[in-house]
């Protein structure tokens, strides 16, 4: 119980993953599968914002600094946050929203075409 | 060192990435701006990719810090023997059918001529910021470029391009995050980024089950965007409906790129004993890539229309690329590196030369290829030496890293897939000289009701602008099997990672 409370995070991450993988991959709507791969990819983003976060710590700024006053100034890395993780995933965010409008794009054209975004439907018309 | 020489790296993704953005701020009235722009930013990159190449070779790798900020902090642009071989690939091919693309572009979709330089040239800029980064999260985002640049060009194909194009997206994006996935484990555990630092780390926690569970990541990840068997369902579709230039373009150059990819991730990043001895990934591996080698050339075969044939032959070749990367052996790994180089230029020539018979004669099924040559001389010469390349027959290219991958398996008594190299060199014979016995032997075949005969479609030799990059491309593949020797001696071999059997 205790290994699980403290990978929390963890857990949660792969849960929400292995819902957004079986979305992506099982179901026959496209507007499914687009939603299916945003939770795949917000879950990796969920997970690695949780990382660089802990209790009882700060935004990384520093306290205490005031121009040019850095005498006696002790910073302690444990006060603060990874700040790193969270930058990382802001452009994984813009990547993910990149990517869901091409797909957006795409559906738009596929419905044009066919009249329908179910994958089984569009599959019949193609034989 | 002088500003000109540290500015050679950046240039290379900087000159693609910005000319992207100006084609579409100058092309905005007359379209026929576009075509030049992008042609000269492609020219521009082959220099100084060749010039960058020429400082590799005389004075070793060359390291660039972002800004000024040095690695572990900043971004760090690496660009070693290995990083400067893909530049010059992928600079040359560019190049190459961008001077292709203009006549067959106007011809399959007029209107979208802008958009399609500005993101030809975002995706060569994606592609070559994945081989001069040094840094594993940069990597990704231009994976991503490349990636979602590529979806749009193949998207601009036929009536079932966006159908194909949206299972690629779904299928890369999985691989892709999986990717992702690793860099983070990885960044977990090291805190670091950059790919000499990780090496430098790693060493030290290999038996980490974290770092275990990245590389698992890392490998299915970039296995997906290289489309290797079984994870190939995405490239037979997305190659068949792209538009001819396209196909030239991405064929030669994406899966190759995801080859480096794991070529960096598994030789630089990690050490090849981690996947020789602490994970069995080396056995899975090499028994898929034979697997992929001997389906890819057996769906091969049955194919009627040729654009989907030569996807199922590119399924094959990633197949002999990630066979000769599992031997870790030197052989194994001069045979990997130079087959990316000679798979490239000679599938290019290839879908090319598709391109061009269905520019000229509007046939893309092999049975309707009698005398093709009658009608177009070169361009049916130009497929037949590219298809005698990738038989692997002296002295085309192909033979070379062919008989290299050969000897890698020799060399570690892996006889079955001296075997499979073998077999899929027949496998292949079977299905190049089905096209070129329709194209050189036999008649037209019989016409149903309403069809037209070759003579009276007055079918005429591809225009100058598409021949000659089909030209340069078959005489660049016999160019680089007699220079093989050259490249494997200044080009590969001081490359050579350690630790390799």
């Amino acid at each position: 119980m205790e290994f699980l409370l403290g990978h929390i995070n963890v857990f949660v991450y792969v849960i929400l993953m292995m819902v957004g993988f079986y979305a992506m991959l099982a179901k026959k709507n496209l507007v499914k599968k687009v939603i299916g791969m945003n939770v795949f990819q917000w879950s990796l983003i969920l997970f690695v914002v949780s990382l660089g976060s802990k209790r009882g710590a700060n935004i990384p700024i520093v306290q205490g600094f005031h121009h040019g006053h850095t005498e006696g100034l002790v910073i302690e890395a444990a006060k603060y946050i990874n700040p790193l993780p969270h930058v990382l995933m802001l452009t994984a965010i813009v990547v993910g929203v990149a990517t869901t409008s091409v797909a957006l794009a795409l559906m738009l054209r596929i419905y044009k075409t066919y009249g329908t975004l179910e994958e089984d439907e569009i599959l019949k018309k193609l034989k | 060192m002088n500003i000109h020489q540290l500015q050679l790296p950046v240039l290379l993704v900087l000159i693609p990435m910005f000319t992207a953005f100006v084609i579409p701020i100058v092309a905005i009235k007359k379209k026929e701006f576009a075509f030049p722009i992008a042609l000269a930013a492609l020219a521009a990159m082959v220099f100084v990719a060749f010039e960058t190449t020429r400082r590799v070779v005389l004075t070793g790798p060359i390291d660039y810090f972002m800004g000024g900020w040095e690695p572990p902090w900043g971004i760090a642009l690496h660009i070693d023997h290995l990083s400067a071989i893909m530049v010059c690939l992928l600079a040359v091919i560019g190049f190459v059918v961008g001077i292709y693309s203009k006549r067959s572009i106007q011809s399959e979709c007029p209107d979208k001529v802008v958009p399609f330089y500005s993101i030809y040239l975002l995706l060569l800029a994606g592609l070559t910021g994945i081989v001069v980064t040094g840094d594993m999260f940069n990597l990704y985002v231009f994976l991503e470029i490349s990636s979602l640049a590529g979806y749009a060009l193949i998207a601009i194909g036929d009536e079932r391009a966006p159908f194909s194009t949206f299972r690629y997206l779904i299928i890369g994006t999985a691989g892709a995050c999986f990717y992702l996935l690793g860099v983070v484990y990885l960044y977990s555990v090291t805190g670091t980024l950059n790919m000499a630092d990780l090496a430098r780390i790693l060493p030290d926690i290999y038996e980490s089950k974290v770092v275990l569970t990245a590389f698992a990541f890392f490998v299915v990840g970039v296995a997906i965007k290289m489309a290797l068997f079984p994870l190939h369902g995405w490239l037979p579709d997305a190659y068949t409906h792209a538009p001819s230039a396209v196909s030239a373009l991405i064929a030669p150059t994406m899966t190759k790129v995801s080859a480096y990819v794991m070529i960096r991730v598994v030789f630089t990043v990690f050490e090849p004993v981690l996947f020789l001895e602490t994970l069995p990934v080396r056995v899975i591996l090499s028994w898929v890539a034979a697997a992929a080698i001997i389906y890819g050339s057996v769906v091969a075969i049955s194919q009627s229309d040729i654009k989907r044939m030569l996807a199922f032959s590119s399924v094959s070749q990633v197949g002999y690329i990630v066979l000769g990367l599992t031997m870790a052996s030197e052989a194994g790994y001069i045979g990997s590196i130079l087959h990316i180089i000679n798979h490239g230029v000679m599938k290019g020539c290839l879908f090319a030369v598709a391109g061009a018979f269905i520019y000229r004669a509007g046939v893309r099924n092999i049975e309707d290829f009698g005398f093709l040559n009658r009608k177009m001389p070169l361009t049916s010469l130009a497929f037949a030496i590219a298809a005698l390349s990738m038989i692997g027959i002296p002295p085309t290219a192909g033979f070379f890293s062919k008989w290299y991958l050969i000897l890698g398996a020799v060399d570690s008594e892996q006889w079955v897939f001296v075997g499979v190299i073998m077999a899929s060199s027949l496998l292949n014979a079977a299905y190049f000289f089905k096209v070129i016995e329709h194209m050189y032997l036999k008649p037209q075949r019989e016409l149903r009701a309403g069809e037209k005969t070759h003579d009276e479609l007055k079918i005429k030799e591809a225009p100058l602008s598409m021949l000659i990059p089909i030209l340069a491309l078959a005489a660049g593949v016999l160019v680089l099997g007699f220079a093989s020797y050259w490249i494997v001696n200044t080009l590969i071999i001081p490359g050579l990672p350690s630790g390799l059997v």
